[in-house]
């Protein structure tokens, strides 16, 4: 079962003997923090300690009153009984694995993680340990990515064909992570055509984290905010051709009148559960661009065995899956209880 | 093949009637006759029949990847479709590769899949996995949904001919009636098909049904202070304005007698001719030139009029007898069929569709005066007020119908499903109230989420006694926003999990509706329910407040 290092309970991930919780859903003292996403960020710890990197982003999230200390990647600090240190996770701006070592044993909790390379945030880095904290998200073998220079020229592709009928491309992504993710990829895609870069609209909700990833010195296309009483007129439409980046939440609201009648305006989703066709038709989208923070089905397996592992503990989406795939191929591994987001959030 | 598979794309893609139509014009246009016939048979819902059975297709995807069993059938279960899944599964070229030369749509059908048949199992496998190496993934999943026999297209049958219309220059009712009946997917066909020459004509060709708008909406609008009843008068106005007949249960057909022979075809253009030869032979007595409009439907005694004894069987009955291929005595015995003519359409040769009902309701009595036993006018139902049919429409469970029918008099015969001159007004379905107990995710738009429901109820004497006994599936009737919330709810509540199959937490009471039940030994609760779905969430009820099975039970033994 768990390891002496890592326990999960209802609180969250404990670690009894460092007196913490990793991601803790319910008030505890002392969080130990992989990333900002909500889910794994909560508001209402006693304090917080996580990856440098990550500290603006979660200043953004938690509010000025938080306190929040920020470790660099890789540097050790002590607490109470056990050695904590952070490690690339590769999820998005600042994510980070746990690693907690006490008395020779190692157990690492990777939070959210992918292994596909993406410029907006330091690579995943493997860590060997005993124990392994595994999400499983898209723990299922149809779960695969292509390389995010292909999605990339997909969209552009897309954005091209709706430029040319004059038609309002608007793409839907997380806040944080995939919106910035998306605005680096589309930079390197028309660099690599050599076309001039090109400004996209945003929607007001993803700015601050865009903020943080310029403050950051990611290099992103330039965006605009969407001005609250900017419209499509009749004829005059601003937004005719143009892309705009905005929150999942957003499509489908009322906000989206301001792009002019349905048939002016294509829409899409840039998610890892575009994969299905299935989904992609029922959350209602044009088209559905598969590109995902989290790791594919290949990436998590090899992740596991790489960390050399003896058991893995697989949390939030298909955890049962993954588990059951890596006992039978000798790796110790169960599925533990989370309060995690799994099917729709990403 | 490259460009049906853009088609389909551009089709799944677009919500817009337009952008579908254009895009189908687009493809017809370019497409060479012969792929564009085979396309058109996708497209209007024709398939291959089944080349390899699911578990072949199983079979074929391990000898090309590695993949246990049970993996497999997670991943099934969460895509909810067996093409697709292997599909993903397999993967084989990503964007950026050079796809094999495609193969054009004909070929690939004659040429490759339909030569699988009569093939052993390893040659199949071999020739399968040759002819898709390095095939994009949308070729590949059309492919696979062609041998399994899946193939359907979110394009409906009146965009398809509209588009055809549109790049052809002939009217749409011209391109709709040669769409009926045997459609052969050859080059020879599609450009008949397209041709601006009217002067063929087909002798077995049906004319496009006119379908029935039900009258009553599930749920009344919200503000509407009145009956059902109250609600038909209002939308009908007044009575004296319509003709009422009994809704058969049956199978919606069109009897025709032309040059000589009989063609019988199903709304589902099935061509049921060969199968039902007591209805075939009767129908060769009818006058030459005459097409009828009705209802096929399994009848123990003589006719429907009012002094004759006997009366329609169980739909199951015609169910079971459509899907032999050999008639011997004991079926011919077991279960004979009789036709129930609604509608003239042809009479001498002459078209009667644009004719108001009643003259077409006199030349169907004219044709049928000397009709052999089986062949039948449906009978007209005699009344004054809504309240009075209404009251006829109560008896319908006692008749074996379905309710009934109305038809504005003096209304012409339409194509397709207009609302405004013909509505079907069926009787409210039997309810019983039972318990969510398993849950799995569901097919198509519904991959992924839990809403294939089993039911249970009580098997005590009182509810909320004995044990939880499942007695019915139901996938649909909540709204999207319900299926969310439960989709939510069964996965934080779930007890065990059998495959993709959750067993949840007795909690949550659903009205289920169903037309009908009857007592089954192939169910272990006893008891069959036809058409059952959830018709509200009992969210007022707890689980002591279901049903039981004694009740069940009853409803069941007093239809049968």
């Amino acid at each position: 079962m768990a390891s002496r290092l890592l326990q999960p309970d209802d609180r969250g991930i404990a670690c009894p003997l460092g007196r913490f919780w990793i991601d803790p859903w319910k008030p505890v003292p002392l969080a130990v923090v992989t990333h900002g996403h909500s889910d794994h960020a909560r508001p209402g710890m006693g304090r917080y300690i996580a990856a440098e990197p990550g500290v603006p982003v979660l200043r953004k999230r938690l509010g000025a009153g938080a306190e929040i200390t920020g470790v660099p990647y890789g540097e050790v600090v002590r607490l109470a009984d056990v050695e904590v240190s952070f490690h690339p996770a590769g999820h998005c701006l600042g994510s980070a694995q746990v690693r907690v070592e006490s008395g020779g044993e190692v157990a690492v909790a990777a939070g959210d993680y992918k292994r596909a390379a993406d410029p907006t945030c330091a690579p995943f880095e493997v860590v060997r340990c005993d124990t392994f904290v595994t999400e499983a998200t898209f723990a299922l073998p149809i779960y695969r990515w292509y390389p995010a220079a292909v999605i990339a020229g997909e969209i552009l592709d897309w954005w091209d064909a709706n430029r040319e009928s004059g038609r309002v491309s608007v793409l839907s992504a997380y806040a944080l992570g995939k919106a910035q993710r998306l605005l680096a990829e589309l930079a390197r895609a028309l660099d690599r055509r050599r076309e001039e870069r090109r400004r996209v609209f945003t929607h007001g909700a993803l700015e601050p984290m865009i903020g943080c990833y310029r403050d950051a010195g990611v290099d992103m296309l330039d965006t605009w905010r969407i001005h609250e009483t900017s419209r499509a007129r009749g004829r005059s439409n601003p937004f005719a051709g143009q892309l705009v980046l905005a929150t999942p939440s957003a499509v489908g609201s009322p906000w989206m009148k301001r792009f002019g009648p349905a048939k002016s305006v294509e829409t899409a989703f840039a998610s890892g559960w575009m994969r299905v066709r299935g989904v992609r038709r029922r959350r209602g989208y044009d088209r559905g661009f598969v590109i995902s923070d989290h790791a594919d089905w290949p990436g998590l397996v090899r992740t596991c065995i790489e960390t050399g592992a003896s058991h893995v503990l697989c949390t939030h989406g298909n955890s049962g899956t993954l588990a059951r795939y890596l006992r039978e191929r000798g790796v110790g591994a169960s599925p533990i209880e989370t309060a995690y987001e799994t099917e729709e959030a990403e | 093949m490259r460009a049906f598979a853009a088609l389909f794309e551009r089709l799944d893609r677009t919500t817009s009637t337009d952008g579908k139509v254009a895009a189908l014009k687009a493809y017809f246009e370019s497409a060479d006759p012969a792929d564009a016939a085979w396309g058109l048979h996708f497209l209007a819902g024709g398939k291959l029949k089944r080349l390899l059975p699911s578990r072949r297709v199983r079979e074929w995807l391990r000898s090309r990847i590695d993949i246990e069993p049970w993996l497999f059938e997670e991943a099934y279960a969460s895509v909810g479709d067996l093409a697709e899944t292997v599909t993903l599964l397999i993967d084989a070229v990503i964007g950026t590769n050079e796809p094999p030369a495609s193969v054009g749509l004909r070929d690939w059908v004659e040429g490759r899949l339909l030569t699988l048949r009569g093939l052993d199992s390893a040659e199949q496998d071999a020739r399968l996995t040759e002819w898709t190496g390095g095939l994009p993934r949308e070729q590949l999943f059309l492919i696979l949904k062609m041998v399994t026999g899946a193939m359907r297209i979110g394009v409906s049958r009146t965009t398809v001919e509209r588009a055809i219309a549109e790049m052809a220059g002939v009217e749409q009712s011209v391109i709709a009636h040669r769409l009926m009946g045997d459609r052969e997917p050859t080059a020879g066909f599609f450009e008949r098909l397209i041709s601006t020459d009217d002067a063929d004509v087909d002798a077995g060709r049906p004319y496009p049904f006119f379908l029935a708008s039900p009258i009553v909406p599930p749920e009344l609008p919200a503000g509407f202070d009145g009956t059902e009843t109250d609600f038909v008068a209002r939308e009908l106005g007044d009575a004296a304005d319509w003709l009422a007949e009994w809704k058969w249960d049956g199978i919606r057909a069109q009897l025709i007698k032309r040059a000589g022979g009989v063609f019988l075809w199903s709304r589902g253009d099935d061509n049921l001719t060969e199968r039902l030869p007591e209805l075939t032979e009767a129908a060769a007595r009818l006058p030459d030139g005459s097409v009828l409009d009705g209802e096929v439907i399994c009848w123990h005694g003589n006719g429907p009029e009012e002094d004759h004894p006997g009366g329609p069987m169980e739909f199951g009955v015609l169910q079971r007898r459509i899907g032999r291929t050999q008639i011997g005595p004991k079926i011919l015995s077991a279960a004979p069929v009789a036709f129930l003519a609604y509608d003239a359409l042809e009479s001498d040769g002459a078209d009667l569709r644009l004719s108001p009902l009643e003259e077409r309701r006199n030349a169907l009595a004219s044709i049928l005066t000397h009709a052999p036993a089986r062949l039948h006018a449906s009978p007209i139902i005699p009344f004054e007020s809504w309240a009075q049919l209404a009251a006829e429409r109560e008896t319908s469970r006692a008749r074996g119908v379905e309710g009934v029918m109305l038809k504005r008099r003096g209304s012409p015969y339409r194509s397709g499903r207009r609302r405004g001159d013909w509505w079907k007004w069926k009787i409210e379905p039997l309810t019983i109230d039972a318990v969510l107990v398993y849950a799995q995710p569901g097919h198509g738009r519904r991959a992924g989420v839990m809403t294939d429901y089993t039911f249970a109820v009580w098997d005590g004497s009182e509810p909320g006694e004995g044990r939880l006994v499942t007695v019915t599936k139901a996938y649909t009737g909540l709204t999207d926003e319900e299926f969310a919330e439960m989709d939510r709810w069964i996965r934080r509540h779930t007890k065990e999990r059998f495959g993709p199959v959750r067993q949840v937490e007795p909690a949550h009471v659903f009205e289920i509706a169903f037309d009908s039940a009857r007592l089954s030994g192939r169910h272990k609760s006893g008891v069959a329910l036809r058409f059952p779905r959830m018709k509200r969430w009992r969210r007022d009820l707890g689980i002591d407040g279901a049903d039981t099975l004694e009740a069940v039970l009853a409803i069941a033994g007093g239809e049968s």
